[in-house]
């Protein structure tokens, strides 16, 4: 059951991202790339040949398959959350050594962006998981599951976590996947040495990340039970409800990349600070039972 | 006391679980750190020096030992000394270095400070107990008035804090574990300053018994500064050895957050969540002790092979010296706190115990135990900043230097010493449930809670900080899922084998001259946290032209540097009132025969008069 839901999780990863650009080109009025765009990029890199950096070491070889076990086994580890930011932080890891390895400029920039932004908003994951768990009494986010409703206290955290979500994912206002300017960008910076099916693999890797946030997100504002014995038109209900509260965390998403300008790197600081308190506020809110 | 009541006494100790657990710990770092010296200081110094060398860091061992299985406080107190002097001879050891006899100094005269309030405190507790014998005092203590307990904590956490390395005591710690040779640095901060956590566990929570809840609150703020302000230092810092005695601050921090959040519950009748957090601060302490070793070690084979601990000066290392390469990844991953290595685990266990005690906690306190959980992931997340920064400038991309062209791998010595710890650092991390039970009788020994039927593990896989709660922890599972889906990413690269993979450069926007020179620093990766943290690190910088017209420049040069606060704002005001004092009190002192006569005369008469009087 467990391993359907991963390879169904893989499957339709990279579909959440093409349906986030989607969206964003709707609202911008413009006809944009198809919803499986992905699909379509991650084909053509696998069928490619690649170009690996003579300064590079094993580092750079390994670091595609670290990034994607990370990712993978972040799907298997679904739920307890202090477990899967360490496991994230495995990817993450690699990912900037891997940067750093071919001697390249870009890469040592996007390396030291990435473990700035990465280390400032583990505070605020930490904390935001912290003020749910003080409800819910473990650290199992989707053991968040008693309630019809989030509580106000775990509305912000979710927030909160929202903000992290924007930060490891790569999007704006911190980064901006479509870009690559030197000036801005992060997690291109990182795998610009990568081509062909190393690269393949830590796009796939990334999309997987960014679903396992979004379904945290969904989770923890949304909140819905494990479907354990229903069957026939309350699970299709229920499978419904589960992919609609998805895609709305990702209209959320799409809304906000269009809405704001990407930060200044520096700024970065002063977006976790609110997060941070944001998520103080969903700790105090819960202390006091809302 | 008869002689052979010293004898069973002081020589012949019982050793009990507490004893046992730093024993271990210290022959687990110091054996593979005493192989790998053999390699190291061969070709580095004469003979007869090694010789004294090897004598000397025998006997350092050997007085670490005694300090942690004495069951006398006087007996302590020798050790304790014979441990501090014996560590400064061997921070001395490059003599011939104007920065060792430096560092040696300001390690004996902050050492020292910390002991004379040692001994303050174990004399305050004589005075009650009237012996030096732990169980009397034991016995004594709990009799003991509150004012002379809280008199007793703040001595003891001055004297322990210093050697400890806790901020803003920390001053000596960059400065002397750099300077000693690799392996002794490795046993400095892999063991010597958590004898001083030995100290803090025996002395506050085995004997005083805690019943303040400031106590806990207290040494809890001052572990998070130390982290925060460690990970901080060791982020900026260029020396390797530096920035791993900086790491140690930190580390340092997380093993105190332990002690501290066990302290805290115990004084809130807490006693399972107490248990937890100590067992945190015990995992991590052990830990810190395997991976610190480890990283010493690494660190001074890339100096024995380069001759330099400026990583400005290296990269490249991982072709030339494959193996402390390997092993220095290991280290970094495990201090990172990666799973499913030991760091990973140990972190993992001290959240847990602020989450799930915050939830049991009754009444205030939650937000705080809140704040400090997420101090520590910061700190976690700064430390990996910290080491991808470290292993990627020395290890990865070109050379910087020639120093670096020309290093190769160290001699099988040190090979061996490295690769033990090395694997310690991965049998920590999966072997977690089977570790945590013997140091939960450890940790409920210290506080003196009674452990029959407490069970941390499940099937001797899982972790499981609270029987029925679902957040638990298989490190050796979660390593089979990383290896299982590594192997699935594998095999769907290799299914695309029939394209080529091509050899190239590094890609370099045309410009085809791409070298060294154009890879990011290690002044260069800290830089975004240079400017966040700008208000506590006070950058300094400065560049300055040289050249023959404003038009026409020949040369830049350019200088950044941090502000040390503590040792601008703190310890070099303190060091001026000193000697401002002391040249005051010159003043009384003419050289002339005569005055000195007056002295002698005036003080008579004064004490005359004193003894008529009183």
């Amino acid at each position: 059951m467990k391993l359907l839901m991963i390879l169904v999780g893989i499957i339709i990863a990279p579909l959440l991202g093409g349906l986030i650009t989607k969206i964003k080109n709707d609202l911008r009025m413009r006809q944009g790339q198809s919803i499986l765009q992905p699909y379509y990029n991650l084909a053509k890199y696998f069928n490619k040949g690649e170009v690996v950096s003579g300064t590079a070491s094993w580092i750079f070889r390994i670091a595609p398959f670290v990034i994607f076990a990370s990712a993978l086994a972040s799907l298997f580890y679904l739920g307890e959350f202090l477990a899967l930011i360490f496991i994230f932080s495995l990817g993450r890891f690699f990912l900037s050594l891997a940067a750093l390895d071919t001697g390249s400029t870009f890469g040592g920039m996007g390396s030291s962006r990435e473990m700035f932004i990465s280390s400032l908003s583990e505070p605020v994951a930490c904390l935001a998981c912290f003020a749910v768990s003080l409800q819910s009494g473990s650290t199992d986010l989707l053991a968040w599951k008693s309630f019809p409703l989030a509580t106000i206290s775990a509305l912000i955290a979710g927030v909160a976590l929202f903000l992290v979500m924007i930060a490891e994912t790569a999007r704006i206002p911190i980064d901006n996947q479509e870009t690559h300017l030197e000036l801005t960008m992060i997690h291109e910076a990182m795998i610009l040495e990568y081509s062909g099916r190393s690269l393949a693999l830590i796009e796939l890797a990334s999309y997987i990340r960014q679903m396992v946030w979004i379904l945290i997100i969904a989770q923890v504002l949304l909140p819905v039970a494990d479907p354990v014995g229903i069957t026939g038109l309350p699970l299709i209900l229920w499978g419904f409800w589960y992919a609609v509260r998805v895609i709305l965390v990702a209209i959320v998403i799409s809304l906000l990349e269009i809405a704001v300008a990407k930060m200044r790197l520096f700024r970065a600081v002063d977006f976790f600070g609110f997060g941070f308190v944001l998520a103080a506020i969903a700790a105090l809110c819960a202390v006091l039972g809302y | 006391m008869s002689m052979s009541n010293l004898f069973n006494n002081i020589i012949l100790f019982p050793i009990d679980p507490l004893s046992l657990f730093f024993l271990a710990t210290i022959l687990i770092v110091t054996i593979p750190s005493f192989v790998y010296s053999f390699g190291y200081l061969k070709k580095e110094y004469s003979p007869a020096k090694i010789l004294i060398g090897q004598i000397l860091t025998f006997l350092f061992v050997l007085s670490m030992l005694v300090v942690v299985t004495v069951s006398n406080m006087l007996a302590f107190l020798v050790a304790w000394e014979i441990m501090s002097l014996l560590s400064y001879f061997l921070v001395v050891f490059d003599s011939e270095h104007e920065k060792s006899i430096r560092a040696g100094t300001i390690y004996v005269v902050m050492t020292h400070a910390g002991t004379a309030f040692l001994i303050a405190a174990f004399l305050i507790l004589y005075k009650h107990a009237h012996s030096f014998d732990f169980k009397l005092v034991k016995m004594a203590s709990q009799s003991l008035p509150a004012y002379i307990k809280n008199i007793v904590f703040i001595f003891l956490l001055i004297g322990f804090g210093t050697k400890a390395g806790i901020v803003p005591l920390h001053i000596w710690l960059p400065y002397a574990h750099p300077q000693a040779p690799s392996h002794i640095s490795s046993m400095m901060s892999g063991v010597m300053i958590k004898t001083a956590i030995y100290g803090l566990i025996r002395f506050v929570l085995y004997l005083l018994g805690v019943n303040n809840t400031w106590w806990g609150t207290l040494i809890l703020v001052l572990a998070i500064i130390s982290c925060l302000v460690g990970v901080i230092y060791a982020l900026m810092d260029q020396d390797l050895k530096k920035l791993l005695a900086y790491s140690s601050v930190e580390n340092i921090g997380i093993i105190l957050l332990g002690v501290g959040l066990a302290m805290y519950f115990m004084s809130k009748n807490m006693a399972y969540w107490a248990i937890l957090a100590l067992l945190a601060g015990l995992y991590h302490l052990i830990n810190h002790a395997i991976f610190k070793g480890l990283l010493f070690l690494c660190a001074g084979s890339v100096y024995k092979a380069t001759g330099t601990r400026n990583m400005e000066k290296l990269g490249g290392l991982i072709r030339t010296m494959p193996l402390t390469a390997f092993c220095f990844l290991i280290g970094a991953m495990g201090i990172s706190a990666l799973p499913p290595l030991n760091g990973f685990v140990s972190e993992w266990l001290a959240l847990q115990a602020f989450f799930m005690g915050a939830w049991h906690i009754a009444g205030d306190g939650k937000v705080f135990l809140g704040f400090c959980a997420a101090m520590l992931a910061l700190t976690s997340g700064l430390a990996a900043a910290c080491f991808v920064k470290a292993f990627g400038i020395i290890f990865l991309a070109k050379p910087r230097s020639d120093y670096a062209v020309k290093a190769v791998e160290v001699p099988i010595s040190m090979r061996i010493g490295m690769l033990f710890l090395a694997g310690l650092t991965i049998i920590f991390g999966l072997g977690a449930a089977i570790i945590i039970n013997p140091l939960s009788q450890v940790a409920g020994f210290s506080l003196g809670v009674n452990t029959t039927g407490l069970d941390f593990s499940l099937n001797n896989i899982t972790i499981q900080p609270l029987a029925g709660n679902k957040a638990v922890l298989a490190p050796l599972i979660i390593a089979l899922i990383l290896i299982l889906c590594g192997l699935l990413g594998f095999a769907v690269y290799r299914a695309f084998r029939k394209k080529t993979s091509i050899p190239y450069n590094t890609w370099d926007c045309g410009y085809y001259q791409l070298d060294e020179r154009h890879e990011y620093t290690a002044t260069g990766f800290s830089k975004p946290f240079r400017i966040a943290f700008s208000f506590f690190l006070r950058p300094y910088r400065a560049t300055k032209k040289i050249g023959d017209s404003f038009y026409h420049i020949r040369s830049m040069t350019y200088e950044t540097h941090t502000t040390l606060v503590f040792k601008k704002y703190i310890y070099e005001p303190a060091l001026g009132l000193t000697f401002k004092s002391a040249r005051f009190m010159r003043r009384i002192q003419p050289g002339s025969i005569h005055v000195y006569l007056a002295y002698i005369a005036i003080t008579i008469f004064l004490l005359i008069l004193f003894v008529r009087k009183f």
